[in-house]
Order: C-alpha cells, then structure tokens, then sequence
C-alpha cells in the first residue's frame, strides 16, 4: 500500500474551521480509496509546517510561495463546489 | 436522537430577529450571552472581535443568505456551547477566504470551543446547516428558542 499523502489543513486559529475540514477531506478520499494524513495548523505557521506536507488546503489566505500545491476552498464548510475540490484535490495528490 | 448542536445551544445564548449594525455589535451581544451563561470568561469577547476583525469567518453560502462562524482561542472558554443570532437586516462580515470583500450575513453561530475534536461532531453539525439552504432560511423565520431547536433537529 502507498504511504498515505500528507495534507496540511489551514484556518484562522486551528479550532474549529480545520477541524471540519481535515475530517470532511479525510472522508471524501477515504471514499474514493486514498488514505491520506491530515494536520491542522493556522495561517501563521503554515509557512514552517509546508516542507512536511504534500498539499495544503487552506480556508484563509496563506503566502503562495511555499513550494508544495496550496488549494484555497470554503466548499468543505459551505458545501459550494465540493466535488470540484475533491477532484482537484485528488489530481494534485497523483502528481505528488 | 439529540443533535449535537441543540445540546451545546442554551436557550439564553441565542438572539433571534434582532437587529444589529455591525459585526462587533452581533459578537458583542451574543458573546455576552455567553459569559452570563458561565461559559467563557470576560476576555472571550474582546477576543473573538479581534480575532474576527484579523481572521473573518463570514461564509457566503449556496442559498443567498450568508452566515458567519465566529470564534476565538480556547482559552477564554470554560466550557463548550453555542451563541447563536438570526439577524433581521443583512450585517457586513468579511470572507473568511477573501477579507478584503465584505459578506452580508444574517445567520451567526458563536463558537465556544475548549476541545474542538472532541466537539467535532457539533463542528459537523454547524457546517451541515450551513450547507443545507432550506434550513438556513427556516432558521430565519422562527421566533423562539423553542422553533428553534425543532427546526435543528427536524433537518
């Protein structure tokens, strides 16, 4: 089996947004047979915790220049084009 | 079955029809619910007004009636529960993803968090409301904690 992907899930504060978020992703791609790891941190630490991960979903701006795939998206709390994020999370996962 | 948001939602910290100007005001009022409530401490508001003033957390949602989700760090929560407003007229909020835009909201939860995994499955419950229009727009309409808490848990 592959060594599940690790996700970085960035919000504000790291309470409640990427808590939603983290388990809402990891159920999407469970569901389509990816393992993936996630981790919370908030915008501000972002910049230090990129290098571990393979792809980082944020719900609040984060610096583009981190060298590892950024999708911004509120779909995961709002429902708004949640399987365009899915797919798209999905694609960046294959070119890692 | 007893949904997770109706057990953190006390009757006295929700605020319904009621009319503010601004996003400090909603937090204001609904955060003061909360701490008579004995559930944060007198720092929660500042804090949560701050934090919302830094890091937004207005959400424009699939229905056209726009939500936020404020909250602040745990440590000014002595114990978990919900606030709640409905807002008569449209309040400006910023977007959480894009602060320099502005989103006119007329659904607000406070979060009152102490252990967010253990109050995911709340967490889960208040996006499932923001994702479902139907329900949003039937929040808005009831006049008591009562309707409320039916509307929640008829969904």
């Amino acid at each position: 089996m592959d060594t599940p992907k690790r996700i970085l899930v960035a919000c504000g504060t790291a309470i409640a947004t990427s808590t939603v978020v983290a388990k809402a992703i990891e159920e999407a791609l469970k569901e389509r047979g990816i393992s993936v790891t996630t981790r919370q941190c908030k915008a501000a630490e972002v910049k230090s915790l990129a290098g571990d991960a393979d792809l980082i979903v944020t719900t609040t701006p984060v610096p583009s220049d981190l060298g590892v795939p950024v999708i911004q998206t509120l779909a995961f709390l709002t429902g708004l084009g949640k399987e365009a994020v899915i797919e798209q999370i999905v694609e960046a996962l294959k070119e890692k | 079955m007893t949904n997770p948001i109706t057990q953190l939602l006390h009757p006295s910290c929700v605020l319904l029809d009621c009319e503010f100007k601004s996003s400090d005001e909603v937090i204001h009022a609904v955060g003061s619910k909360l701490f008579e409530g004995g559930f944060v401490k007198t720092s929660f508001i500042q804090a949560a007004i701050e934090r919302e003033n830094q890091l937004p957390t207005g959400l424009p949602l699939a229905g056209g009636i726009n939500a936020a989700i404020p909250h602040t760090e745990i440590e000014h929560v002595l114990k978990p529960a919900l606030g709640m407003a409905t807002l008569k007229n449209e309040v400006n909020f910023r977007n959480m993803i894009s602060p320099k835009e502005t989103v006119p909201v007329r659904l607000v939860f406070l979060l009152a968090l102490d252990k967010p995994k253990a109050q995911i499955e709340m967490l889960q419950e208040v996006a499932d409301v923001l994702q479902n229009p139907e329900l949003v727009k039937n929040l808005l309409k009831q006049q008591n904690y009562q309707d409320v808490v039916a509307a929640l848990e008829g969904a």
